[in-house]
């Protein structure tokens, strides 16, 4: 690698060539702030808080943008500088909303972060504060354009990662602001409420909508037998509003919190994601074996199936019609734990929680009712707002027993399940079941490497006795899109693809805890955090779906067999293509 | 000033949409096309409404939100269609401090529309215009060809009514 020597604050430093003074000080272990910069994402130099020092530069430099040159010499923390950030900060926050007081991102803000370090006086400038300004409120989130410092974050992660580009900066000067064209609400773009724009925001302009209070609703009903469900991905991030490093798999304290919440059945959504490979794996080896329409393609991740349904419908038919694991977990309670418990379905309140806005979303979509006309889950929340819950109730996360399990009912699941939130992972999961069907004798090496990790599309072809089996990965919806063109335009051939929207899969998902940019900028939270899932996997004896006792006890007892009558009455769905304008 | 939609119905022709097609061909491959074709779309159209920005967006490979970006960013793109009487209110410096600012609230009052707007019955539409050169007759409101010179607010609904 090409490497050039300059100075930052007296300091020599060898650089990429390629770097950015920002990189290049991160080197000599010298952190410059930044507000509008996400790595690979927004580099656009707009918020001019990561300024520095260039010696025989005109002006100031913003550090996030300029490359590193031989001989140069930085300055980063000179009197002029600090006094450009500040009063950057403080312009910022001339008209900002400062409800900082009860703000959902108080203490995880970046611009308070940033005020407070450089000491700002909020009022400085402060003549005329924005009044609330919700632009913004369906079902999945809030945009809230008086907390919006324009940074572009959102819009930039919505192009570059989601290739939809539903919202973008409208007008210019004082008049600028974010929305979709026309300033139309969300609903009526084709926003695929993936929630990686709340993500990204460092501010409070965006947020999921807050869905505790039916929970805390429901909890006190002495009426309703409230159970919940955990996503995959949900244990790999709880902890890190905790203070935990990411990448902690924190399960047994989430669910000792969960009883604590005072639910009455505390289950695994992996138990339905072992169910979901059970029937999706019936499916691909029905559509092999048949001529049916391929590639099979996934339908855990709602995101992806609102992308498909705006922006490539042509490929509704390639849809697994399978319902994701939330769904599948909702039904099984409403029918297989109610009648086995003798509870009326109508009195079961189904709560999950995901680390997924989408999910949201997905709760509404009308045709998914499947028992006596009842929706399959009541509720879903995120990861963030289950946290919110803890915090509020007075549960002391890190005292909690760290070896609290499941409900067994409903609450085992193998490894190959856990690994669903990482991208590749239903896909492993898949073959190591699809395999071992086909082929009749266990597995000797259940690890798909091929398709792990977090590059954006994934390729591998694998022998199953004989029958030659393609498949592709992709996570994030633009790396979709790619995929698919590829497949439309007959480059490419696969008999089976799974796709995330979120990159990285769940464990980056919409609903997941918010990282700041100087972590995001440094760290590939993806891979940390699958880490978590991926070991967990690796330490367990139970790894392939069929082999789950509680999966086995489902179909001997209730479902019949995957892909039975009464298995696709409960367990799967269908699609409609949606508009795109 | 932000610019607002108002419902004119759109009619575009078959024709228009043939030249428009043609226009998206000849730029697509070339790196910046979205300016060039928002200017000779606005030639072909007079203005750039949703069903013009869908059919740039589709045909550019750009998502509808990053066409009214550049749209909205621009003074020089009209999301309206301009009226069979277009109105202007010359806000030049001389017109200004004459009180123009004061005409132009009054015609927006009694057109029930904001500047950079159109009647929904497309007779009337209203711009605001840097100096017109006339700064002799200010304050100046023109419609169409018509100079209107060294007017009063109460002079708007007189004149408005020629045009009835």
């Amino acid at each position: 690698m090409d490497t050039v020597k300059l100075k930052i604050n007296g300091v020599e430093v060898e650089a990429p060539k390629d770097a950015t003074i920002l990189e290049a000080a991160r080197l000599a272990n010298i952190e410059i702030p930044t507000l509008c910069y996400l790595k690979d994402i927004n580099a656009i130099g707009a918020c001019r808080v990561c300024v520095v020092e260039v010696k025989g530069a005109r002006a100031t430099c913003a550090a996030c943008m300029y490359p590193v040159a031989e001989g140069m010499e930085v300055f980063t923390n000179t009197p002029k500088i600090r006094k450009a950030r500040k009063s950057t900060i403080e312009l910022l926050l001339s008209n900002h909303r400062k409800d900082c007081l009860s703000c959902v991102r108080s203490q995880n803000c970046e611009l308070q972060q940033l005020s407070k370090e450089y000491g700002c006086d909020e009022h400085k400038y402060s003549e005329e504060t924005k009044v609330p300004q919700i632009v913004d409120v369906n079902e999945v989130l809030i945009r809230d354009n008086s907390k919006c410092v324009l940074c572009r974050r959102c819009s930039a992660v919505c192009k570059a990662n989601q290739g939809c580009a539903v919202i973008g900066p409208n007008e210019r000067g004082y008049d600028s602001h974010i929305a979709p064209a026309f300033d139309l609400p969300l609903e009526k773009v084709a926003c695929i409420r993936c929630g990686q724009c709340i993500t990204v925001c460092p501010t409070g302009a965006l947020r999921e909508k807050d869905d505790t209070e039916k929970v805390w609703a429901a909890l006190a009903d002495p009426k309703k037998h409230v159970v919940v469900g955990t996503a995959p991905a949900v244990r790999a991030q709880l902890g890190e509003e905790f203070g935990y490093p990411i990448g902690t798999n924190v399960e047994g304290k989430m669910v000792a919190a969960l009883r604590a919440l005072g639910f009455d059945g505390v289950f695994d959504v992996d138990t339905a994601a072992d169910l979901t490979i059970m029937e999706e794996g019936t499916e691909l080896l029905q559509r092999l074996s048949s001529g049916g329409t391929l590639p099979l393609i996934t339908s855990c991740s709602p995101g992806w199936i609102k992308y498909c349904e705006h922006y490539y419908p042509e490929f509704i038919d390639n849809l697994s019609t399978c319902k994701s694991p939330q769904q599948m977990f909702g039904a099984m309670m409403k029918s297989y734990y109610a009648e086995k418990k003798g509870i009326n379905p109508e009195d079961i309140y189904v709560v999950t929680v995901m680390p997924c806005t989408a999910k949201k979303f997905e709760i509404h979509r009308d045709h998914e009712a499947s028992v006596n006309g009842l929706p399959d889950v009541d509720v879903t929340i995120t990861t963030r707002e289950f946290a919110r819950m803890i915090k509020k109730s007075g549960i002391m996360f890190d005292k909690l027993p760290k070896d609290a399990t499941f409900d067994p009912m409903f609450g085992v699941a193998s490894g190959a399940a856990h690994i669903f939130g990482a991208t590749g992972g239903v896909m492993e999961a898949a073959l190591r079941t699809v395999a071992e069907i086909v082929t009749g004798k266990p597995l000797e090496k259940l690890d798909f490497n091929d398709v792990r990790g977090t590059k954006g599309i994934k390729e591998a072809t694998y022998d199953l006795a004989g029958t030659k089996v393609r498949v592709a990965v992709a996570s994030g919806t633009k790396n979709a899109a790619i995929l698919l063109d590829s497949i439309k335009e007959g480059k490419a051939q696969y008999e089976f693809v799974e796709i995330m929207a979120c990159p990285g899969g769940c464990v980056n998902g919409g609903g997941q805890p918010q990282q700041p940019g100087s972590v995001r900028n440094f760290t590939d939270i993806r891979a940390e955090r699958a880490k978590a899932l991926y070991s967990e996997d690796e330490a367990m004896t139970l790894r392939k779906s069929h082999e789950n006792p509680v999966i086995k006890e489902v179909y001997d007892t209730f479902l019949g067999k995957p892909g039975s009558h009464k298995a696709h009455e409960l367990l799967h769905t269908k699609y409609t293509a949606r508009p795109k304008y | 000033m932000a610019k607002r939609k108002t419902e004119v119905p759109f009619n575009g022709t078959k024709e228009q949409e043939e030249r428009l097609k043609a226009v998206i061909e000849e730029h697509k491959h070339v790196e910046g096309a979205l300016m060039p074709v928002l200017q000779e779309a606005q030639e072909i159209y007079g203005y750039l409404p949703m069903e013009v920005q869908i059919m740039i967006a589709e045909g550019l490979g750009l998502s509808l939100s990053e066409v009214y970006g550049v749209v909205t960013f621009y003074g020089q793109f009209s999301l309206n269609p301009k009226g069979k009487y277009k109105v202007n209110v010359c806000l030049g410096t001389a017109c200004y401090v004459k009180g123009s600012g004061e005409i132009l609230e009054r015609l927006q009052q009694t057109l029930g529309i904001e500047a950079g707007g159109i009647t929904k019955d497309g007779k009337f539409s209203l711009d605001a215009t840097r100096c017109v050169g006339a700064c002799g007759l200010a304050p100046v409101m023109i419609v169409n060809d018509d100079v209107y010179g060294r007017i009063v607010p109460d002079d708007v609904p007189k004149i408005l009514a020629k045009y009835a």
